[in-house]
This record gives structure tokens, C-alpha cells and sequence, in this order.
């Protein structure tokens, strides 16, 4: 049971980074509370399901098509909403509305064209595309069952977005500290008027963060049907407040810090969940709140917080 | 004559007399009910959004705290229905007082440490295994002191209050100082301003008023379960019609409740996906086009709001 949960935390864990971490470049970058970070991940999840209703081919064709999207929307949306943002008295607390009214169209549109019910997609869609280069290349049968991890059996959409969870958080990594535009990313989150004042082009920068976060979401949307059984279009509220007890668990404008951050939270919540079910509900509230007051820079951040 | 009298006089006095004498002309108790209500919400997170700058994302939690602590007497103690309003107006003081520690957040850290707060209350409330105290998910009945006329009229009393402190607080050096708190509180305290005080001062009023509304709201409802009262709607309504109006006057949450909440009743809820689409876009285009509000069109061209 107790490595069951463990295991499982960590699996659970792996994805929940992902989940966090275009939030976190986000806010981390332009300071900007994105609180339609949810409803993008929810479509991300009607993108995966568009691609089995309509190809009928494994979902993990989705992952490309949903960052690749979202990328060009959230380097659009950026154009259309920030700067008019930035120029006003509080940007930093008027983003909380304005991406609040953002994630309402989202969820009425959906609603609208998607109806209020439950959507799922049958789970051993997913990765049918390793098992079939498998079959080509070795011979033998497809197989659906569960993935043994030190003797207890998984769902394989677990270990499958756990690991496609590792690979993206590893790109981003790769992206802010080994190319140019990630460099200027991390000047730009660090002091904003400086990086300015040095010639960086703030603007392009931080709406390329912004289509990135935005790509991210949505791919972590695309595993969403499987990790949380089905999903709706009233889905996104609930999945921006478990990002950012995520985000802030970890720290700020520190991938790795959210990557820990979503590990400390999956294994919280899947120990709460087998021992405390009833009580697994309060978890991401009551832990966001005790992090922000005792160690409001996260558990590996630098201090960011002003009284 | 001082400006204080002037706007009691021309604000609350009017507002106060409008709402006593609808209800015997117009049908709908229920929306006159509901626009009291937000008329208090709002002026609510005036005082502490206008008035300090922190911006209470989950200010719903005092409200539902307030409509189970007036539940929580009456089902258990079969206290009357004016001593239970009391106690919830001490529930979200009380509430207040276990959250001042986020006053020490800042910005978007404390407006997300709120919603987490109220959502948190929201789940002990509503867990299963409180049942014998709250009732759980299942929800409240209280039959028993079901009286909306007086209920109404406990509406307009707390108003009263709310607008008045607000009055208080647009003419005293106490409102002042808390201004100069929001816009620097480092030059603020340098000029002798208790900085810590006048925050929590501002924070447990507007937990008060918010606690008081919820307990009314309870007594007038009588049938409710934990989502309706701690509707991040509450919150969300209130802050925006706070703003649309404008914020850290007297009159501009007022005539944001009054525009907005009118038109939301007009545009009617036939198609909620429809009526969301247009409030998104609504507020969308309010952040976008008008930050400070409408009364920020009168003030750019020098006229003084109250």
C-alpha cells in the first residue's frame, strides 16, 4: 500500500509539474497571474479528444499539434492583451481579473459547442503507437495490460505521462539555460527594468514565455482525460488552483523548483488520498496556504515576496 | 457643510430610502434582496481593496462562514435570528483574525492565498465527515426562522452601516492614512502611520461586513447548501462591480452594482453559456478600457467623485 502511494505520488507528481510549469513561466516572466491556465489545459484535453473522434489515432499525436497551437495563440494573445496590461496602475492585480473574464469566454465557448457533460477517452488509446512499432519491429502481441514498477501494477497512461511529463520538463530546462532566447528569459524574469535597459527585447521575449507556458498547458491538458477520469469544460477553475499550490510549493521562475514542487505535491496527495480520503480535497488549499506563510519563496526559490 | 454630512445626505440617505420603499412597489423581493446583498459585498471589498490595495480573491469565505455560523446557532442552539446575524458578523471577524497572517503576502500572492483560504473553508464545511456540525454536502434547512421581510430590513441596516463606514473612511485622516498605506507603505510609516493596525483594522471590517451579509443571507434563503454560499461568484461579482464602478469612492460601487448587476438581470439566465460569454468579455474589456473604473471618465476631466 505505502509503495503503491509513493510510486504512484511520483507518477502523479511528474505530470502535476508539467501541469505547474507554464504557470509558472508565465507569472514568472511578466508577473502576470494567468488564471485561464486551467481552461487551457482543458483544451488541450478537447484537442486530444479531437484527435481520436476524428483521426481515431493515438492521442499521443495530440502532444505536437496541442503545444504547436497553443504556441501561435499565446504569442497572439500576448500581443492582444499584455501591453495594454502593462500600461495600467496595477497590472499585476488587474491580470487576475482580466484572465479571470479570459477563462470565462473559454468555458462559455466550450460549453457552447461542447455541451456540459462528462467526456473520457478509453485508455489503452493511448501509446497504441508504441505498442504497434513494437509488434513491427519484434513481433509478438500487443499488449494493454498494467506497467509493473517494483512489483505493484500501474495504469500505463500514468507511466506514459509521467515520462512524456519528464521529457518536456528536460526541454524546458534545455531551453532557458542552454539557448539565447532562454537566456534573455531568465534576465527578464530576474529584473525586469534592467533587462530592459540592456537592449533586451522584453516584448519578444516574454511573449515567446508566454506562447511556451500557454503550449505547455495544453499538453498537459491532452493527458488530463486519463490522470483525472473524464473531463468537462467547467474543469479548468479547479486545475488553475492545484497549478499554483504546484507552482508556489516549488518557486518561482525555477523550472527544477516546479518539477520538486509537483513530485512533493503528487506524493502528498496520493499518501492523503489512501490513508485521509475524505480530507485529500483540502490538501492543495491548506498546503498553498502553509507554504505561502512559512516559506513563501518555495522550497528552492530565491526570496520574492515584499511585505 | 462638511463633507461627510453631504455625502450621507446625497448617497447613503437616497440609496437607503429607495431600497425601503421598492419592496412595496416592485414584486421581485428576491432580486431586491440579492442587489442589498451585492450592494455590501461590494462596498465590502471597497473598503479593502480601495482602501489597502489587497485584493480579497476569496472574499466568498467570510460570506459562506457568515451563513454557516448563523446555521450552526439556529440548528443547534435555536438561537433568534438577530442574535445568529451577530454571530456570523463574529464568525467572519473571527475567520478574519486566522487569516491576517496573508496580509503579510503581497499582490497576486495574497489575492491566491485567499482563494485557497476560502476554498479550504469551503471543504471543511462541506466535508462528510463534519456531518453532525455542519451537515456536510447535504446541505442546511432552517424552516424554523424563515421571515425574509425582516431579513430584508437586517439587509438595509447592515448597508447602512457598510456605506457609512465607507462615508467614515472617504472623510477621516483614519481613510487617509490607509490610502497612503496602499500607495507606499514604507513612506507611510516613516510618517507615523501604524502600518500593521490600520491593515487589520480595514481587513476585519470588511470580514465583518461580509460575515453580517452571509448571516442575512442565510436567514433569507433558509434552504442552502455549502456551493451557493461559498459561490466564487460572490466574489467574483463583488470585486468586479467594485471596479466597474471604481474603486476607493462612495458612489462608484454603487452605481457598478446598480449597472451591472442590472443589466445581468436583464440579459436574464435563460442560456448561462451565453450570459458567461458576455460577462467574460465584459470584464475583459473593463480591465482593458477603463482600469479605475467609470468614475475614472468624470475624474479625467477634473470633476471630484465622491
Amino acid at each position: 500500500m505505502l509503495t503503491y502511494a509513493l510510486v504512484a505520488g511520483v507518477l502523479f507528481g511528474l505530470y502535476f509539474s508539467l501541469v505547474g510549469m507554464g504557470l509558472n513561466l508565465v507569472f514568472g516572466v511578466m508577473r502576470i497571474v494567468n488564471l485561464a491556465h486551467g481552461d487551457v489545459l482543458m483544451l488541450g484535453a478537447f484537442v486530444a479528444l479531437g484527435v481520436v473522434t476524428l483521426a481515431g489515432i493515438d492521442p499521443l499525436f495530440a502532444v505536437p499539434l496541442a503545444f504547436v497551437l497553443f504556441l501561435l495563440v499565446g504569442t497572439l494573445l500576448y500581443w492582444v492583451l499584455v501591453p495594454r496590461l502593462q500600461g495600467s496602475a496595477n497590472p499585476e492585480m488587474l491580470s487576475i481579473i482580466l484572465f479571470f473574464g479570459l477563462s470565462q469566454v473559454v468555458e462559455a465557448i466550450t460549453t457552447i459547442f461542447a455541451g456540459t457533460s462528462e467526456r473520457s477517452i478509453q485508455s489503452r488509446l493511448l501509446g497504441t503507437v508504441f505498442s504497434t512499432i513494437k509488434v513491427q519491429l519484434f513481433g509478438g502481441k500487443p499488449q494493454n495490460g498494467p506497467i509493473r514498477i517494483l512489483g505493484q501494477g500501474f495504469p500505463a497512461p500514468w507511466v506514459i505521462a509521467a515520462g512524456i511529463s519528464l521529457v518536456a520538463i528536460g526541454l524546458v530546462y534545455v531551453y532557458l539555460y542552454r539557448t539565447r532566447l532562454g537566456t534573455l528569459t531568465r534576465a527578464v524574469m530576474s529584473r525586469r527594468d534592467e533587462a530592459l535597459a540592456s537592449g533586451i527585447d522584453v516584448d519578444r521575449v516574454s511573449a515567446a514565455a508566454f506562447g511556451i507556458g500557454l503550449g505547455l498547458a495544453a499538453v498537459a491538458g491532452v493527458f488530463a482525460p486519463f490522470m483525472f477520469g473524464s473531463i468537462t469544460p467547467a474543469f479548468g477553475a479547479d486545475a488553475t488552483v492545484t497549478s499554483f499550490a504546484i507552482v508556489v510549493l516549488g518557486s518561482l521562475g525555477n523550472p527544477l523548483g516546479t518539477a520538486l514542487g509537483g513530485v512533493v505535491y503528487g506524493v502528498c496527495y496520493m499518501l492523503v488520498q489512501t490513508y485521509l480520503s475524505s480530507w485529500a480535497d483540502l490538501l492543495p488549499y491548506v498546503l498553498l496556504i502553509l507554504i505561502l506563510l512559512l516559506r513563501p519563496s518555495g522550497l528552492l526559490g530565491r526570496r520574492v515576496r515584499v511585505a | 457643510m462638511p463633507n461627510a454630512i453631504k455625502h450621507v445626505l446625497f448617497i447613503l440617505v437616497p440609496l437607503i430610502a429607495v431600497f425601503a420603499v421598492l419592496p412595496g412597489l416592485y414584486q421581485n423581493h428576491l432580486l431586491l434582496f440579492n442587489f442589498v446583498t451585492f450592494l455590501i459585498l461590494a462596498q465590502g471589498v471597497n473598503i479593502i481593496y480601495g482602501f489597502t490595495g489587497y485584493l480579497p480573491f476569496g472574499y466568498v469565505g467570510f460570506f459562506g462562514a457568515g451563513a454557516y455560523g448563523f446555521a450552526v446557532l439556529v440548528m443547534h442552539y435555536q438561537s433568534p435570528a438577530l442574535v445568529a446575524v451577530l454571530a456570523a458578523g463574529l464568525v467572519g471577524v473571527l475567520l478574519g483574525l486566522l487569516l491576517t497572517p496573508l496580509l503579510r503576502l503581497s499582490g497576486a500572492y495574497f489575492a491566491i492565498a485567499n482563494l485557497a483560504a476560502s476554498l479550504a473553508v469551503l471543504h471543511l464545511v462541506a466535508n462528510p465527515a463534519l456531518e453532525g456540525i455542519t451537515k456536510g454536502p447535504y446541505g442546511v434547512s432552517l424552516t424554523g426562522t424563515f421571515n425574509p421581510s425582516h431579513a430584508y430590513d437586517a439587509a438595509l441596516v447592515v448597508l447602512t452601516l457598510t456605506v457609512g463606514g465607507v462615508v467614515f473612511l472617504k472623510n477621516s485622516s483614519f481613510g487617509l492614512a490607509l490610502q497612503a498605506v496602499r500607495e507606499d507603505s514604507v513612506s507611510a510609516s516613516m510618517a507615523g502611520v501604524n502600518v500593521v493596525k490600520m491593515r487589520i483594522a480595514a481587513w476585519l471590517a470588511s470580514a465583518l461586513v461580509a460575515g453580517l451579509a452571509g448571516g442575512i443571507y442565510a436567514w433569507y434563503v433558509s434552504v442552502f447548501y455549502p456551493d451557493n454560499v461559498f459561490s466564487g461568484e460572490f466574489s467574483i461579482f463583488a470585486i468586479v462591480f467594485a471596479l466597474f464602478g471604481g474603486v476607493a469612492t462612495i458612489s462608484g460601487p454603487i452605481i457598478g452594482v446598480l449597472i451591472l448587476y442590472g443589466v445581468y438581470n436583464l440579459i436574464g439566465f435563460t442560456t448561462p453559456q451565453y450570459f458567461q460569454l458576455i460577462y467574460g468579455l465584459l470584464i475583459m474589456g473593463l480591465v482593458l478600457f477603463l482600469p479605475a473604473g467609470l468614475v475614472s471618465l468624470a475624474t479625467r476631466r477634473g470633476w471630484h467623485v465622491p
